[in-house]
């Protein structure tokens, strides 16, 4: 496309864009006033419906359940994507780093690098179960548990090296994490079925508010999202991981 | 207080992801979008979005640097 026509493509779209952007802001209510009365529906009804203290993962795992379980499917393609992507394609081969200095040791890290990887990743996976078992109770929840899992598999490899951390992370477990995990959110949202109410029901006992065990199927769902999240982002970051350390294009 | 605080996170914000976009290079523009990300984060529990932020540094400042920085180091690879 010429430049004199992207420039009267521009003229024309861009009073359109200026006119339906500025008609939807002019409709949205004003910033931070009032609050819609579902919202006050919601966190008036739910602590007491669903014995939560944490009203969002109600809202993302009860009363919106079958969203989450969409965006579970929409995270387990894209996962599934970026593997068929990023496969070694047929000019492409697998090498380990060292094989291209067969003679030269790699030097191991320091051991202060090394401590700090060891003490890192044992926090982040005790902060990532904490988040992932507290969705009921406070801020957080499967997903943002599941990523800082993945995360702690980051760690060590900054700290240690691409064969070590290949051993963490054995490619069909995590493959079976993510499939598990997604399959169990539709387990669970089974179960509702199976107790004769309606798909995703909180058919579970509700506990006491408050309580670690407390909520239904709220937690029992943050776990397998917490699970498939884990497996999933752990795959993203060894596919990409592989494509920058180990595979290259084949010499003719 | 809690308007100034709201404030403060918008001027992040803004002042930030103008940074985003007036970085050239791939490689800083990383790092500056996990500043921006931060600039969210707490844009979002300024408001009181406790759970929003958590996935926000999460995404902001594990998922997206990770990736961008990778995929930088294969493409770079490949010129050589």
């Amino acid at each position: 496309m010429s430049r004199r026509a992207r420039l009267a493509l521009f003229a024309a779209a861009a009073p359109a864009l200026a006119v339906t952007l500025g008609a939807g802001l002019a409709g949205l209510p004003s910033f931070g006033g009032q609050i819609t009365s579902y919202a006050r529906m919601l966190s008036e009804l739910a602590p007491r419906q669903r014995h939560i203290t944490d009203v969002v993962s109600a809202i993302s795992f009860d009363y919106r359940g079958i969203d989450t379980l969409f965006e579970e499917f929409i995270l387990l393609s894209a996962v599934a994507g970026i593997s068929v992507l990023l496969r070694p394609l047929s000019d492409e081969t697998r090498q380990l780093p060292e094989d291209k200095a067969p003679d030269r040791t790699i030097p191991p890290p320091s051991p202060a690098v090394w401590l700090l990887a060891v003490f890192l990743s044992s926090m982040l996976v005790l902060t990532g179960i904490e988040t992932i078992t507290h969705g009921q109770l406070t801020p957080g929840g499967g997903f943002q548990g599941g990523v800082i899992l993945a995360s702690a598999l980051y760690v060590v490899y900054l700290g240690t090296n691409y064969v070590t951390v290949e051993r963490f992370q054995p490619a069909p477990l995590l493959e079976a994490y993510d499939g598990v995990g997604a399959f169990g959110y539709v387990f669970i949202g089974l179960l509702g079925l199976l107790a004769g109410a309606g798909f995703l029901s909180n058919v579970v006992g509700l506990g006491v508010t408050g309580n670690l065990i407390s909520g239904g199927t709220i937690p029992l769902l943050n776990l397998v999202v917490g699970v498939e999240v884990a497996g999933g982002f752990a795959i993203l970051a060894s596919e990409f991981l592989d494509q920058t350390a180990v595979i290259r294009t084949r010499r003719r | 207080m809690s308007e100034a605080v709201i404030a403060v996170a918008l001027v992040w914000v803004a002042a930030s992801g103008t940074a985003v976009v007036l970085t050239r290079d791939p490689l800083r523009q990383a790092f500056v979008a996990g500043f921006f990300g931060l600039a969210l984060a707490f844009l979002y529990l300024s408001l009181q979005a406790g759970d929003v932020a958590l996935s926000q540094i999460v995404v902001g400042a594990i998922a997206l640097p990770l990736i961008v920085l990778l995929s930088l180091a294969k493409v770079r690879k490949g010129r050589e």
